[in-house]
């Protein structure tokens, strides 16, 4: 199919009533977090579609950082690669901060560096940020914090948000109290009315009341996935601190006692662990004895836990791990996003094994996933990790309300007394290894289980159906043939992709996991304004389901598109689809550490049309 | 089975039909044959673990078993052949008794570890496990060699000592029990695998502690490190074990049937200990005054054998315990793994108003 000639021009933001970026330039720990979140909550309650996006150091305190809030008429949630105004609040990188403006872009500043205007062509405010401060008895502990409320009060003055939706955003910030709420909002008060007394509006950029967020609410991902696990039924959360998976486990802490019995006491056991072994060492002990049991961690944890992954593999211990990916390898890029543990998820373990990996891509997912890993684990009596991603699990999302689970809690097959007693009657024995079902997957008891012949000895070494110790070469392929039968039939089990064709047919396919779908639904939106129709088909779980690979086979062109530097997904499609020939995959892989943008994508995807 | 074991059990099944107080012969307690080397110390411990679980009418659906790795760890497949058993992986067994028993906390582990899967690779998970006091008994089955790579030293090796495949070795021993008493056990014994009638009496107290119980129990490596010059050999161990208290363990149903009259003993002599069931350790003083529920004194005591090499046996130390870790965690009294689906998945009315607040 032809495609139309047309010159590679990155779409401009073409309407300014809240459809531009602007990103927050401070210093790490100065305490622009609740600014910013007060900001995009505040948004968020004008109707406006909003995504906030915090990029961070590694560092406590007083390295530079950045937060990025996009608002857009169209409801996309995807980073620009250009932001239209910038708050620099940080001398250091102020330089480079205003040098990266668009023309016509906006730069508010503090008037009290007394900066010497660079950019004819943008817009300037300087604020004065230790002058409103000074109006106020602040402590001095306090004082760099709540100076970041000035900007929020000129913001809201110049670009028009009500001061009452800041208040009802603090006071959301603040859990309800009065008092914190007040010291930052007559800090804001203050700021505004100085911006209407003394700032003459020269920019075209402003927030009008919308309609696009009714309904909806906004969340961060690890929160979505700490409450999914609670309404899967999670009894054992053990964790050792590691960013950006942290705040998932604090998640379940905040919202614990939903799921308190009536004397108040808990049903979910939360322990921080010496380390990731021990916490994943918890979670293979809690799942054999009976419990739902997660940890929740990042790369360098997924390392350490390898070789508990493999014990629960090989023992089939339903055991759910969320690795909130990082750049890596190694330390890597502890605070920036990245894609890149897909391969080394899903091959996890030494020796001849391969994992069920879920790749939830939106909040709702983050939270579905949250409980059908569970379910997925216990059916298939295996680990099930869950990637999610920086990106995903730690910045603000907008999103509609979360559908309650569709099914009941699946246990799988788990013989307690009367079911083993029936067994007996039925069969005249049971092995824990033996397929009885020829779909692979054995029936276990767990501990505490009042029949005599109900236990049964787990161990990683070889071991035969009735789960005796066996060296023997066909004690051990037999048991591989199983597992293999197992992993096969997961395919139908874990959830299947997404798809969305465009109307008419076109060659060209773009396939990915994950976080990516904001912006690849914005590039093909894009495209699409330049003739250049896309089918689309986002991968939700490994191994591949039947469907990509039709999907692969129906298109000239497929554009494997990942937020990591080696193509990772691409590498799976050419292990897997071995009938097909796969000189038609693009690997797209941007892997620079932050959230993709649809500017980038929309550029590699032209250039590889040839219409650069 | 095989038919010869078969035969020989049904032939001790007729010939003594003796059964504990829940209805079960001694056998019951049994499981897989042992092929750990002829004279393995580690046999002669799991024959008493079986005879113990047999004199107290343990129920073995209430217990786990668990352990790492290596020659000692292979052992929880030769005993209690009706209680769920885990052989993890080396050195992390504690992660995984934790998890298992506060998944189910009506549970009681008996734990098998080495002195390499506890005193090397597994170091930090023994002292963390010791913190967060789990209801089990962790037995270290300490032989102060790796058996199953053939004859290296382990950490408990002693200083100066020559190994064939190693040559001298240069490193201080670490004591094991010295380890739990600083990192807040509340009960830690050391006991010589060939002095069965103390090992079993430590095992049944062990079993009714309310929380981790420590047991070091030197146990020779008959095919790597049995040299009289070693510490950890039985040459050693018979000169020189020298047990710091003739220990007696009365179970609490013996206590409530027999009435067993203490107040006679006089006091100094005899060192009471009760423990939360209501059952009693007692102490006879046998040379060295010493009291184990003095800390200091276990700690100076320790010191003084590591120093001396003095092979001193029994409880070293104790103390109450502290809360189990699933009353820490305020955990419900249903074992989390039988709980209900309602008790498992909140209502959808609960979910639509978690998220309104968002």
């Amino acid at each position: 199919m032809a495609l139309p000639e047309r010159e590679l021009t990155i779409p401009q933001e073409t309407a300014t009533i809240h459809n531009f970026a602007f990103t927050v330039a401070t210093k790490n720990g100065s305490g622009s977090q609740t600014s910013n979140n007060v900001l995009v909550r505040a948004l968020f309650r004008m109707g406006i579609a909003v995504n906030g996006k915090n990029l961070f150091p590694s560092n406590i305190k007083g390295l530079p950082t950045w937060y990025t809030i996009r608002v857009s008429q169209d409801g996309y949630q995807a980073r620009r690669e250009i932001t239209e105004i910038a708050i620099v609040m940080n001398e250091q990188t102020a330089a480079e901060d205003i040098a990266n403006l668009p023309p016509g872009g906006v730069c508010i500043l503090p008037e009290e560096w007394n900066w010497t205007q660079s950019r004819e062509d943008c817009h300037y405010y300087a604020i004065p940020v230790r002058q409103t401060i000074r109006q106020f008895e602040i402590p001095r502990e306090r004082r760099e914090q709540v100076g970041n409320m000035v900007y929020v009060g000129v913001v809201a003055q110049l670009f028009g948000i009500p001061l009452e939706l800041l208040w009802e955003a603090l006071l959301d910030n603040f859990g309800g109290r009065k008092r914190p709420a007040q010291m930052n909002q007559q800090i804001i008060e203050a700021a505004h009315d100085w911006a209407a007394d003394h700032l003459e509006k020269q920019d075209p950029y402003r927030f009008a009341r919308d309609d696009q967020t009714e309904g909806k609410l906004l969340i961060t991902g690890n929160e979505a996935a700490a409450l999914g696990s609670l309404f899967g039924g999670v009894n054992l959360v053990s964790w050792y601190p590691i960013t950006p998976s942290t705040s998932l486990v604090d998640a379940v802490l905040t919202h614990k006692s939903l799921r308190d019995d009536e004397e108040g006491k808990s049903t979910v056991a939360v322990i921080q662990a010496e380390d990731e072994i021990a916490a994943v060492g918890m979670v293979v002990g809690a799942s054999w004895a009976g419990a739902r049991a997660m940890t929740s961690t990042s790369g360098p944890g997924i390392s350490l836990m390898s070789e508990f992954v493999g014990l629960a593999y090989f023992a089939e211990i339903p055991i759910v791990i969320w690795d909130i990916t990082r750049m890596g390898p190694s330390t890597g890029l502890p605070t920036r996003t990245s894609q890149g543990d897909l391969l080394f998820s899903h091959y996890l373990g030494h020796g001849d094994s391969r994992q069920l990996v879920l790749l939830p891509g939106t909040m709702a997912e983050c939270f579905e996933f949250g409980w059908r890993a569970f379910d997925i684990a216990d059916l298939r009596q295996t680990p099930v990790l869950v990637l999610s991603d920086l990106d995903l699990g730690m910045n603000l999302w907008m999103t509609a309300p979360f559908a309650y689970p569709d099914q009941p809690i699946q246990r799988g097959k788990r013989l307690g007394k009367i079911d083993l007693e029936e067994f007996f009657a039925e069969k005249g024995e049971w092995y824990r290894f033996r397929d009885y079902d020829g779909d692979g997957v054995p029936y276990r008891t767990v501990p505490g289980t009042d029949h005599p012949r109900a236990a049964y000895f787990a161990r990683g070494s070889g071991h035969n159906e009735m789960g005796m110790y066996s060296e023997r070469s066909d004690d051990w392929v037999q048991n591989m043939e199983r597992l293999q039968r197992k992993f096969e039939g997961a395919r139908e089990i874990l959830p299947q992709p997404i798809r969305e064709d465009a109307p008419d047919g076109t060659p060209i396919g773009i396939l990915t996991f994950g976080s990516n779908e904001t912006a690849i639904l914005e590039t093909r939106a894009w495209l699409a304004q330049d003739g250049i129709a896309t089918d689309y088909l986002r991968v939700r779980a490994l191994p591949l389901a039947r469907e990509v690979h039709d999907f692969v086979r129906e298109h000239d062109r497929v554009y494997v598109t990942e937020n990591n530097y080696d193509g990772q997904l691409a590498q799976i499609l050419r292990l897997e689809l071995t009938d097909l020939s796969l000189s038609h995959l693009v690997s797209l892989a941007l892997g620079d550490a932050l959230p993709m943008t649809p500017d980038w994508l929309y550029r590699r995807i032209r250039e590889e049309e040839g219409i650069a | 089975m095989t038919e010869k074991r078969a035969l020989r059990k049904a032939g001790q099944r007729s010939r003594r039909s003796k059964v504990n107080r829940i209805g079960l012969e001694r056998t019951a307690y049994r499981a897989g044959e042992s092929t750990l080397c002829p004279g393995c110390g580690h046999d002669s411990i799991s024959n008493q673990i079986i005879s113990s679980a047999y004199d107290l009418g343990l129920e073995q659906h209430k217990v786990i078993k668990l352990s790492g790795i290596g020659c000692s760890s292979k052992t929880p497949a030769y005993f209690l052949g009706s209680s769920h058993g885990f052989n993890s992986i080396h050195g992390r067994m504690p992660s995984v008794a934790t998890g298992a028993l506060l998944a189910n906390h009506s549970l009681t582990a008996i734990a098998i570890s080495g002195d390499g899967d506890t005193g090397s690779i597994g170091l930090g998970q023994y002292k963390h496990l010791i913190r967060r006091n789990l209801p089990m008994v962790y037995i270290i089955e300490n032989n102060g060699v790796y058996g199953l790579t053939k004859g290296q030293f382990s950490a408990t090796a002693d200083e100066g000592q020559f190994l064939k495949y190693y040559g001298k070795n240069d490193l201080p021993p670490i004591d094991l029990c010295l380890e739990a008493i600083i990192g807040g056990a509340t009960f830690v014994a050391r006991s010589f695998s060939g002095d069965a009638k103390q090992v079993q009496t430590l095992l049944k107290a062990a079993l009714a502690h309310r929380g981790t119980a420590i047991l070091d129990i030197i146990s020779p490596c008959v095919t790597f490190n049995n040299a009289p010059d070693s510490t950890k050999s039985y040459p050693f161990g018979k000169e020189n074990e020298t047990p710091l208290h003739e220990i007696t363990y009365v179970p609490d149903h013996v206590i409530g049937r027999e009435e067993i009259v203490i107040e006679e003993q006089t006091a100094g002599e005899i060192i009471i200990v009760e423990l939360h069931d209501g059952s009693r350790i007692q102490l006879k003083q046998v040379d060295r005054e010493y009291d184990p529920r003095q800390r200091r004194a276990a700690l100076q005591l320790l010191e003084e054998a590591q120093r001396e090499q003095l092979f001193l046996t029994g409880l070293l130390y104790y103390e109450e315990p502290r809360l189990l870790l699933s009353e820490t965690l305020n955990l419900s009294e249903t074992p989390l793994a039988e709980l209900s689906e309602r008790a498992s998945r909140p209502t959808a009315t609960q979910l639509e108003q978690t998220l309104a607040r968002m």
